[in-house]
């Protein structure tokens, strides 16, 4: 009879989780999708605490209490901090999927070795390892966006480096198929730490070649690691649920990873083995090429004859904290008719959908942002360009210099507007280390500053002049 | 290929008589492929704008990882079993909390032009 009830409770919170994400395809019904999930999640800790088979309680209160305690100020960190607390609970996730089939091995080992058939010992040893890789490799990346000191943001890269990964990986699952094959060998439980360590080693030799251009790959990419380890662990106890709910989750990294490889125009493999933003040393010689750089003033004259301006947002704008600055800019334009539009490349940023979330949060509505596909056809009819701390997305390199890291990528036609105004922080080259020609095109003016200030003195002037009229 | 071999021996037979210890190994990757294509399926349809919310949501989703660990935790087991159940439960409860509350955060934030004033911002 319990297991009646739990099997159809689980069935809906399948249903729910379905429906939380189907809901997620419009801004206007996404926050239902978010009480059809809790709803879903609930019933499902709710069920599975009531089985017979659980008599302990204390431990169980106590990790959710707990969970709840780093939880509620996990959701509350600044939305510029969104990248690293999801690659944190990709990890924590990855690091839950390996401790329970830990768990469940040693279990069954010395209390019914029966239970360890060929088929739960393939999935334990997949849990394992996904669950144990995707748990360091989420701490080096969360490491690496949160830009901690002894983490190093560049890619680092070493000679074999590939083929000695590849190797460590190989040992991994030669090692997990002897343990399948003999999963209660007296050396069995001591073969099985020695999985855990090439998995965690694994992880983080995986993320050390990657720069912070490939982030948002590199996140979806592990999103679905955490998903797959999550239905392995659901073929280890036999559980649907746990198969359904990490089957979403792990085709969501899926399509997510897909759209990112094909924004840069890049394929996994060459994400996750390129070591792309290294230094490009020979793009160093050259002749030295002269920006035009202009002030907030004659920028702000400009602004005000346009009538259609379109924004492009990038990582700049999120560091230098500007989206709420870039919205009062907004505004002002907005107050004489002209047009504004914002531009979304996909992988602007350190994540999916990281500068649409900015935007939003600086109440700018999400009808005048705008995909890459969709705004490129109406650059040319573009009066000001403003790019406010993009670099690579509208580099027009990608279209012409076969020579280029980045050839072939789709990029915003930032070049194609009548006038461009790019603002920068320092005359540096950007994250990947490519020279942007776009800054030296001779429609283009340059703001130099951090981008918050440079927007506040445009604001200041355009505010000051409809003062005095 | 051997990898292979084991699953298909490891799987029982459907008329081999009942092998109590293992699990309905086939009937388990029928659920795992149809519902990846259902995933597939929602998941396209997800408005671009919303693919960061969308991330921190799945990551509750995917915290489902918490019915494992509740059983790991609750059994009748020795108590370094319990206690890695414990630290997995934590875990998990830590995504499904803070997933949730920051998807509904964001989520909040997304207007239309004429739904939008009066809120301040910070």
């Amino acid at each position: 009879m319990t297991h009646a009830i739990a099997q159809v409770a689980y069935i809906v919170a399948t249903a729910l989780f379905i429906f939380a994400l189907h809901w997620m395809n419009t801004p206007a019904t996404a926050r239902k999708g978010v009480y059809a999930g809790v709803a879903g999640m609930t019933i499902a800790v709710l069920v599975t605490w009531a089985q017979p088979a659980v008599v302990h309680h204390l431990w169980i209160v106590v990790a959710i209490v707990a969970g709840f305690a780093v939880g509620v100020p996990l959701a509350n960190v600044p939305l510029t901090a969104v990248p690293q607390r999801t690659a944190l609970s990709h990890a924590f996730g990855g690091l839950a999927a390996g401790l329970v089939g830990t768990a469940k091995y040693y279990l069954w080992y010395s209390e019914g070795p029966e239970n360890l058939t060929a088929f739960r010992m393939v999935a334990i040893i997949l849990e394992i390892l996904l669950g144990f890789l995707t748990f360091t490799g989420s701490l080096m990346a969360a490491g690496k966006l949160q830009e901690i000191k002894w983490i190093p943001q560049r890619p680092v890269t070493y000679p074999f480096q590939n083929l000695s990964n590849l190797l460590l990986l190989l040992l991994a699952v030669g090692l997990g198929v002897a343990l399948t094959l003999h999963p209660t060998a007296p050396w069995a439980p001591q073969l099985f730490p020695v999985i855990i360590v090439l998995a965690l080693a694994f992880g983080v030799l995986l993320i050390i070649p990657i720069g912070g251009a490939d982030m948002p790959t590199v996140i979806a990419i592990l999103n679905a690691y955490a998903g797959l380890s999550a239905v392995a662990m659901g073929f280890v106890l036999d559980n649907k649920l746990l198969i359904t709910a990490g089957a979403l989750d792990g085709s969501s990294g899926l399509i997510l990873a897909i759209i990112m490889c094909k924004a840069m125009n890049r394929s996994f493999t060459n994400v996750l083995f390129g070591a792309f933003g290294q230094v490009q040393a020979a793009k160093a010689i050259g002749e030295q090429k002269q920006y035009k750089a202009e002030t907030a003033e004659g920028a702000a004259q400009v602004l005000e004859q346009a009538s259609l301006v379109v924004i492009v947002p990038g990582y700049g704008m999120a560091v230098a904290q500007a989206q709420h600055k870039v919205r009062e800019l907004y505004d002002q334009l907005k107050k004489r008719g002209i047009t504004v539009k914002f531009a979304i490349h996909p992988v602007a940023g350190r994540m999916p959908g990281h500068m649409n979330v900015l935007l939003a949060e600086a109440d700018i509505p999400y009808t005048d942002l705008v995909e890459m596909d969709e705004i490129n056809g109406d650059m040319p009819q573009c009066d000001v360009c403003l790019v406010v701390g993009a670099n690579d997305v509208v580099n027009p390199a990608a279209r012409s210099d076969k020579a280029s890291p980045i050839f072939g990528m789709p990029i915003i036609d930032a070049d194609k507007a009548r006038t461009i105004f790019a603002i920068k922080r320092s005359k540096n080259p950007g994250f990947a280390g490519i020279d942007n020609e776009l800054y030296f095109s001779d429609r283009t003016w340059m703001l130099f500053g951090d981008a918050k200030n440079v927007i506040g003195e445009l604001v200041k002037q355009l505010a000051g002049e409809s003062g005095m009229h | 290929m051997s990898l292979l071999a084991l699953l298909a021996q490891a799987a029982p037979a459907p008329a081999a008589g009942h092998a109590p210890a293992d699990a309905d190994f086939w009937g388990l990757l029928f659920v795992f492929v149809l519902a990846s294509f259902i995933g597939m399926g929602v998941i396209r349809r997800v408005s671009r704008l919303l693919h960061t919310p969308l991330m921190s949501i799945t990551n509750a989703i995917s915290a489902i990882a918490v019915v494992g660990a509740i059983l790991v935790t609750g059994g009748e087991y020795p108590p370094h079993i319990q206690a890695m159940g414990a630290v997995a439960l934590f875990a998990s409860m830590t995504n499904i909390v803070s997933g949730f509350l920051i998807t509904n955060r964001m989520l909040k934030m997304f207007k239309t032009d004429d739904k939008r004033g009066g809120g301040g911002h910070a």
